[in-house]
Formats: C-alpha cells, structure tokens, sequence
C-alpha cells in the first residue's frame, strides 16, 4: 500500500511562516487527526498534502511519486478533499452534487453505471439516500455536511482529507462520522487525514494524533500519548487533566496557562 | 419549476426555433405566404426571402446563441447569476475595438479592410475576459467580478465615447451610434458568413468547459480538488465568451440581456447544474432573439425600432426583478 508523505514542508504567506519544516509520513488504514490552536498552519498542511497547495520547499510524496507530478484528474482520482467551508453555487439537486464527486472519473460520455452506483454506495455510507432528491439548498446544516462527505466518498478515494469533516453535527451523527471513517479506515484500507478542533472527538476517532502550533509539529503519536498535558499547555495555552473515562481517556479543561 | 428531461426541452426548445424561423421569413412590412417560398426567383418576395429575411434569421439565431451560452458559461465560471457578457462590460470592449477598427479604416490606415471590424470585436472581447478574471484575482467572489465588469464597463464605454467625440466627421458618429445600438436591418449573407465560424468555435470551446463549469459548483477549491485544471477552463472561457460574444457584437452591435435572462429561464428547468445550462440556454438564447426581432419588425413605426434598444427596453425590468430577488444573497 502507497504512503503520503511530506517532507520539510515550509509554506510563508506575506509575511507569516504557516509551516516551518513540517515532515510526516502517513499510512494508509489509519485515521489521522491534526490539531492545534487557530492558525496553527492546520488548513495548509492539509491543502499541501491534498496537493492543492505547493509549498515553498518540502515535498510531498504519494508512494514513491511525487505528487506535484501528478496529472489533477490522476490525482483527484487517489486522493479525495473536503475543505472547511465547502462552497455549494447552485442550488442542485442531493445526487447531482454528489455526482460532482465523480469527476476525476468520468469520460466524455457523463456519467457511466458504475459511476451511478459509486454515487449510491456514498449515499448510504453517510446515510443521506433518503435525501438524494431533496435540493441542497433546502438541506439543514448537518445535512448537508453528510450530503458533502458524501460528495468526497463518491470518488471511493484512497486517501481522504477533510478539513473540520465534524464541525456542525450534532453529538450523534459526529459519532456516525467518525464511526464511518474508522470503518472506511479499517475495512477499505483508506488512508484518513481529518483536522478536528474538538479534542475528545481526537482522542476517541482518530488512531492517531498530530499536534501542530506555530507551523511545528509538538507532538505526533498514538492519542494518549500526543496528548499530554504538557503538550496542551504548549500548544494552546491551558492547563488540562487528562484521566480515564467509561470508554476510554478523557480530558478535563481546567483554565488558561501552563500546568 | 419541475426539472425536464434534457432531451425533451432541447426538443421543445428546437421546435420552437424551427416555427419561428418560418415566421421570421415571412413577417414583415409585407408578409410573405407560403405560395411565394417555392416560386424560385420569379416572384419578387422570393427575394425579400432569401436576401433579407434569411441572413437576418440566421444572424438572429447564431446570436441569441451566442450570447445565451456566453452567459450561462460566465454565469458558471463566477458562481453569480448576475453575471452576462453586457453587465461585464465583454459586449462593451467588443464596442470598443470594433469602433477603433472603424476609426482605422476610415482614416485608410488599413485600407478599409472588411474583416477588420469583426477582429477587433473578438479581440476586444478577449481582452475584456482577460482583464476580468484577472480583475478578479484568486478571491473571485461575486462582489469582486461584478466590480470589475463595472470598471470594465466604464473604462471601455469612456473609450468609445471617447471615439465618437474626435470622430473626423457626423457621418462616422452616425454610423458608429446605429452599429452601436444592435440591429438585425439589412445584413447580408456575407456577415453570416464571417459570423458563424467564430460563434461555432466560440460555442465549441465554452462546451468543452462545461465539465469544469460543473465542478466549479463546488468553489475553486472544490474544483481543483476535483482534477480541474482552472487555467485551462480560464482559457476556454476567455477564448469561447471572446470569440462568440465579439463575432455577435461584430455583425449586430450590441445586444444586452440576452445572455443574462436565458440561462435563468433555462436554470430551473435543467436542475441548475451549469454544464447541463450551456445548450439549453444557447437554444433559449436563439428563441429570445428571434422573437424580439420579429416583434421589432411588426411594430408599426416610421423607422424600424432598434433591437438592441428593444431587449435594453425587456431586459431592464427584468434585471430589476432579479437584482431585488437577489438582495438577500449579496448583502
């Protein structure tokens, strides 16, 4: 199975360095999340890693090829992206939009069978089928949330990436997702990259942690060990408790500051 | 509105295409029947037919066309339904290098050259793409590209006003005011003949981008996450809008809103994806054109009302509607 890899990334926009050497190999199978305080440089390494972003220097590699060599529509077939604020123009139909998700593969005849089926394996994976003919403009937040994951997994990627995926769900279906990636994880061999600002959604979804601040990574490892108490004091600043919970580590904010 | 089966709406739409086509052959100041169609030069209407009325419908169609789908693709490019080859000051910079091409003439500079005019339309149009998306910049919001086709459209109307202030004589001012206002009158089929190729092309690349117009619904990120190559869809638009929009600008002067109201006609009932837009609105284009230039010619008045002045008239209430119904959205 192909890697993701970068290696040195340093990207400088104006006058701020976002990303200062930032080196990561990420296998697929495993659910990554990144996180770290606002402007930590979260949203670039993950632009950089989808390819979306060349950075000034520092490669990033998909296998042993790098993937600023890579044709987009190659690309898009292997690594699907979600950004923070997905943009959705026009007000299209449930399928139509999803069926976007079928770019990178579809010839000059449109949309094939097995593009049609793609669409509706996505549709229930985040289980937005009853939605299909609904217009995306009538769609509550979270629903339409799903209908975008939706769109993402249409291209059954190898890698997914997905900026703040869990933002705007209610507590159940940011379950159902993380749940889903996890499985996309585990039975498809999918390679997940997600950024998360919630750090018990981190340390319950996610395999493993990659603490970035200041364009740095402070810490990239299993869940309880990248967050420590020490580390989260570094990185944003406050004073945290980490015990053990029901199902597993639970973290207690306590105030602002070092420990 | 109910979504319609492409097919049947392209159907319906070249039907309807196909009876006003008859009709525009034989309205008129004086109404051809159908008797007169096959009489085969003896008849003196076989002439108004086939010389007069023919290029005329045909200019008609190929531009309603090319405007139509010149507006459904910058519609889909700029995510904004407000955008359209006259509100982005495109047509404008038409006007501007077709008017200096006159100038250039009629100083014999270039010895009067015919194909010179129609040139100067598409190269003015294409610089006026170029110079929109670039305008525009990487953040093209839709605040950003209509305020760029504001600059545009002031920059290259003070140009052509510009013209016609040191023009050399009243005639050239005469003759640059009537090209100006858009009219079907008294073309032949040697503009058809240098229209059409340019529109097909034009039409033919916008078409090709219509895959990318598509991904686009998703936003420029969302598009290049896709394997959407922007630069390559940027030179398709620039290329298609210019060289649809500048040969119509060419042979008819200008005509406003059509480009504006057939994509949104057309939105509702293809399901709004912008790629599926593009030939209904061409279709819907050619239709609305068509009309007006029959409805323009059964208006009983001493000199023909201008087409260009007739749409304006259409157009105005109806961008009115949509610049209320779309307050809500740009505030």
């Amino acid at each position: 199975m192909t890697t993701l890899a970068a290696a040195a990334l340093h990207v400088r926009l104006g006058t701020k360095n976002v990303l200062q050497g930032v080196s990561a190999t990420f296998a697929p199978g495993e659910v990554t999340a990144i996180i770290g305080p606002n402007g930590a440089g979260k949203s670039t390494l993950l632009a950089c890693l989808a390819g979306l972003r060349r950075p000034d220097t520092g490669t990033v590699k998909l296998g042993d090829q790098m993937l600023s060599g890579l044709a987009p529509r190659t690309r898009a077939q292997h690594i699907g992206f979600l950004p923070q604020i997905p943009e959705v123009a026009w007000a299209v139909d449930v399928r139509t939009l999803v069926g976007l998700g079928r770019t990178p593969f579809i010839g000059a005849r449109g949309l094939s069978a097995a593009d049609a089926t793609a669409v509706d394996e996505a549709l229930s994976l985040t289980a937005t089928t009853d939605l299909a003919h609904r217009n995306v403009a009538t769609l509550s937040g979270g629903e339409r949330t799903r209908v975008l994951l939706a769109r993402a997994l249409a291209g059954a990627p190898q890698w997914l990436l997905a900026d703040e995926p869990l933002a705007g769900l209610d507590p159940g279906h940011q379950l159902d997702a993380a749940v889903l990636l996890r499985r996309l994880a585990r039975q498809n061999g999918c390679g997940i990259i997600i950024t998360l600002h919630d750090l018990h959604m981190a340390l319950r979804a996610a395999d493993r942690i990659l603490v970035l601040a200041g364009g740095r990574i402070l810490a990239d490892g299993a869940p309880a060990q990248a967050l420590s108490p020490a580390v989260l004091a570094a990185a944003y600043g406050i004073r945290a408790h980490i015990g053990s919970g029901v199902g597993g580590p639970v973290i207690e904010i306590l105030e602002r500051g070092p420990p | 509105m109910k979504v319609m089966p492409r097919p049947a709406l392209i159907v319906i739409l070249l039907a309807a295409l196909i009876v006003l086509s008859v009709i525009s052959l034989s309205a008129g100041k004086i109404w051809v029947p159908w008797s007169a169609w096959t009489s085969a030069g003896h008849d003196t209407r076989w002439v108004i037919i086939f010389e007069l009325r023919l290029p005329r419908t045909i200019l008609a169609i190929a531009t309603g066309v090319a405007l139509g789908m010149s507006g459904a693709a910058l519609q889909g490019y700029t995510r904004n339904p407000l955008a359209d080859p006259g509100v982005l000051g495109i047509s404008t910079m038409a006007s501007l290098g077709a008017v200096l091409t006159l100038y250039l003439s009629y100083f014999g500079a270039m010895g009067g050259a015919t194909w010179l005019l129609p040139v100067g339309a598409m190269a003015g149009a294409i610089i006026g793409v170029v110079t929109l998306i670039m305008l525009a910049g990487a953040a093209s919001s839709m605040l950003t590209f209509i305020l760029a086709g504001v600059v545009l459209n002031m920059v290259s109307g003070a140009g052509v006003a510009l013209a016609l202030s040191l023009a050399p004589s009243p005639w050239a001012v005469n003759e640059i005011i009537n090209w100006l206002m858009g009219s079907l009158a008294d073309r032949s089929m040697e503009e058809v003949r240098f229209a059409l190729p340019f529109i097909a092309a034009g039409c033919a690349f916008l078409v090709v981008a219509s895959r990318a117009l598509d991904a686009l619904t998703l936003g420029e990120t969302g598009a290049r996450s896709l394997g959407i190559r922007l630069e390559t869809t940027r030179f398709l638009l620039a290329v298609g809008v210019g060289l649809a929009t500048g040969a119509s600008v060419a042979v008819t002067g200008v005509i406003g809103f059509v480009g504006l109201v057939t994509p949104h006609l057309m939105r509702p009932l293809v399901g709004a994806r912008p790629g599926a837009l593009l030939i209904p609105s061409a279709l819907a284009g050619a239709v609305v054109v068509l009309v007006a230039d029959i409805a323009v010619r059964l208006t009983p008045s001493v000199t023909e009302v201008k087409l260009g002045v007739a749409m304006a008239a259409l157009g105005g209430p109806f961008f009115l509607m949509l610049l209320i119904s779309e307050r809500r959205r740009l505030a």
